[in-house]
């Protein structure tokens, strides 16, 4: 018998410290799973950003560096400036990348910087027990929106993907989902187009992760896959709104 | 023939697995592991047809999965 | 060497070049723009890289990245600016990455105004971010000061995986006084083991400054504290002028102090015994330089572009030995050298032997 399914080697051997159920887990693996495959682990620095995830540079076994509260795209944009031989990634959460740090994204992106950005949007601030994210969707209940996103005081959840793909520094940006296993399949997919955009120098790859954050959501980690399905997709379709190609 | 086996020590009861599994072989333990969770476990091996959808919905890679005929 | 005539701000860039630095993040302000605009020129003629940040807080993270990869980095800014950066300069401190950044003080609080300033003392010594750290804070006279410290402030902040912070006024800034650049520094490949360069078959390093176990985070500011008293007993560095008699002493820093030489020099001509003690290290405060140039002083008069921020190092080193009294100037305005000259003339009368 041969083995069809192993721990990624890109994941040191450290338990995740996720709830139960937590999409961080998965969109690890795949993240390692992918620099296995594409041989980048030796060459690879990661950034951890500030959110549940920010131990990932304990689970993902090569260099790495935390960086301050949404600042993990102008930390990678100073080591590839300073090492572009190097596979620079961050991995930011919604909290991370869409409100405190979403000057940092937008320029990175705007420089076509040759990085890759794990975006995991669980519509929540999940670390800090559940506040809201600029990516809550509209009624959808947390501890500092008690009654539901109000549009009127709180606004609107904001599509980062689709506001990168703006930018003509972007060259790649996918919004993906880890549901199910074909949508983990897919998700895995666009992180190795997003990482093989970066090896062949093309610019800036970002992957957009819907996840659940069961605990916050007040779900079961089975009822939080209904929840992305339901009322995730339908604010947040999945694509791509740069491909590969269109890259120059 | 094929084989799934579970790092139980790692396993956080989520049941993602259970529900991916197009053949409805997993089932949670009655027994808890060492981090207090009801760790999955296959009912009826010989039913398993390989397809890693279990591994491949599991966040704590718990899951390994071997095959007849893989190399 | 032969000597090039060089503005201060320019003199920081070429300085910088010389020390082996190729990597530059920055973001316009006045009165220091003279210095990324001279970096956007040079970096690109030596190999390195220039980039414009879409703000300071951008600009001191990319120094976090770069300098977490081991390379020689940069960044400058004007007091509203270094604000902005405090919150990557505590995580600088934290994670121990070296690299220099430059502050050309101007008047606040607030946006304040584009005239020199010594107000961001307190900000530079005591820690304008949060938690327990120091930076390695030396203050130039000079333009030739300038190259001299900008070369070792790399150094040093290599030797001590520490931020050191280069802190100037518009006047220092602004001003051309002939330099000689000196050699260019060698830079020996493999010193940084430490350094997140991927990690080619060796165990991972990690760059970090998060410790969630407070006695894995009371180890870590243990082992930060070790190294700050090391800095402290090993790296002072100060100038004293005419002190070895003076009644009278004048401490200042950066460009007030050669105002300070000058009222010296009237006072001299009076017949007054004054001298003036520069202090180079800001932090560590040369203390015992301190006591040594007012041996035989009868009062300290400190003056400063700010209402009174270094005065309170200068009393915390004397402790309540000596009288101590303060001169200030602020919001863009310079003590003159007749104002500090009548300054050192009251002070002689109130406390001094002679007259
Ligand atoms: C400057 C700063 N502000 C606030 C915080 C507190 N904080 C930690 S994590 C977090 C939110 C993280 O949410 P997100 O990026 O969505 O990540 P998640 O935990 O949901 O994966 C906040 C506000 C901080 N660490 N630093
Ligand atoms: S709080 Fe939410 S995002 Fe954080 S680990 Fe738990 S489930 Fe995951
Ligand atoms: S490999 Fe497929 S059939 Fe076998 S247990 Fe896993 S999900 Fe079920
Ligand atoms: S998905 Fe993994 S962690 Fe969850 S129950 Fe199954 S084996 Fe356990
Ligand atoms: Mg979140």
């Amino acid at each position: 018998m041969g083995v069809v399914f192993e721990r990624p080697k890109s994941l040191t051997q450290q338990k995740f410290h996720y709830c139960p159920g937590c999409h961080h887990g998965i969109i690890h693996r795949l993240v390692a799973e992918v620099l296995d495959e594409l041989g980048l682990q030796d060459r690879t620095i990661a950034i951890a950003s500030v959110g549940c995830s920010v131990f990932a540079y304990d689970y993902f076994d090569v260099d790495a560096i935390q960086a301050a509260h949404g600042r993990a795209p102008a930390v990678a944009t100073g080591v590839k400036r300073s090492r572009p031989e190097s596979i620079v990634f961050t991995y930011q959460g919604d909290g991370d990348l869409a409100s405190i740090g979403a000057a940092e994204i937008i320029h990175a992106a705007a420089r076509g910087e040759n990085i890759t950005v794990i975006f995991v949007n669980n519509a929540i601030y999940g670390m800090t027990g559940g506040q809201m994210a600029p990516t809550t969707l509209v009624g959808q209940e947390t501890t500092t929106s008690p009654q539901g996103r109000n549009p009127k005081n709180a606004g609107y959840p904001i599509r980062m993907s689709e506001m990168l793909a703006t930018l003509p520094g972007a060259s790649y940006i996918a919004r993906t989902s880890v549901h199910d296993p074909k949508h983990v399949r897919e998700t895995k997919k666009a992180i190795k187009e997003a990482f093989q955009v970066q090896v062949e120098g093309k610019g800036f790859s970002l992957v957009e992760v819907l996840s659940a954050c069961p605990t916050n959501w007040h779900m079961t980690p089975v009822e939080s896959l209904e929840w992305i399905k339901n009322e995730m997709i339908a604010y947040y379709p999945l694509g791509k709104f740069k491909s590969a190609e269109e890259a120059k | 023939m094929a084989k799934v086996s579970f790092r139980e020590e790692l396993c956080k009861g989520c049941e993602l697995c259970k529900q991916a599994c197009p053949k409805g072989i997993i089932e949670m333990g009655s027994h808890i592991n060492a981090m207090g969770y009801h760790p999955a476990q296959v009912t009826d091996m010989s039913k398993c047809i390989g397809c890693a959808f279990c591994a491949w919905m599991c966040p704590d890679v718990v899951i390994t999965v071997e095959k007849e005929g893989k190399a | 060497m032969s000597k090039v005539l060089m503005k201060g701000n320019e003199a920081i860039g070429e300085a910088a070049i010389k020390a082996g630095c190729r990597y530059f993040f920055g973001y316009p302000i006045t009165p220091q723009s003279e210095l990324p605009e001279y970096l956007s020129r040079r970096l690109p003629q030596v190999g390195g890289v220039y980039l414009q940040a879409e703000s300071e807080v951008a600009a001191i993270n990319m120094v976090y990245g770069a300098a977490s990869t081991g390379a020689r980095v940069m960044t400058s800014s004007s007091s509203p600016g270094i604000s902005l950066k405090q919150e990557g300069i505590s995580y600088l401190a934290g994670s121990e990455l070296p690299c220099v950044i430059v502050n050309i003080m101007r008047g606040g609080p607030g946006l304040g105004g584009i005239q020199p300033s010594q107000s961001d003392y307190f900000q530079a010594t005591k820690g304008g971010g949060h938690g327990d750290y120091r930076l390695l804070v030396l203050a130039p006279a000079s333009v030739q000061e300038i190259v001299d410290l900008v070369k070792e402030g790399f150094d040093l902040a290599e030797k001590y995986r520490i931020p050191v912070m280069i802190l100037g006024d518009g006047i220092l800034g602004q001003m051309m006084e002939p330099v000689d650049l000196g050699s260019e520094t060698t830079l020996e490949a493999g010193e940084k083991p430490w350094a997140v360069t991927g990690k080619m078959g060796r165990t991972k390093n990690i760059i970090n400054s998060l410790y969630l176990d407070p006695e894995k985070l009371e180890k870590h500011n243990r082992h930060l504290e070790k190294k700050y008293l090391e800095i402290k007993a090993k790296e002072t560095r100060s100038e004293l002028y005419q002190t070895s008699d003076a009644e009278i002493v004048v401490a200042a820093y950066g460009m007030i102090a050669r105002v300070a030489k000058a009222a010296v020099d009237m006072a001299r001509e009076e017949g007054i015994r004054a001298g003036v003690f520069r202090p180079i290290t800001l932090w560590p405060y040369p203390e015992k330089e301190l006591n040594q140039a007012a041996a035989q002083a009868k009062a300290v008069l400190t003056v400063e572009m700010s209402l009174g921020q270094m005065v309170e190092d200068v009393r915390l080193s004397l402790n309540g030995r000596l009288p101590v009294e303060f001169y200030g100037r602020v919001g863009g305005m310079v003590p003159t050298a007749r104002a500090v000259y009548e300054e050192i003339k009251r002070l002689a009368k109130t406390y001094g032997e002679v007259k």
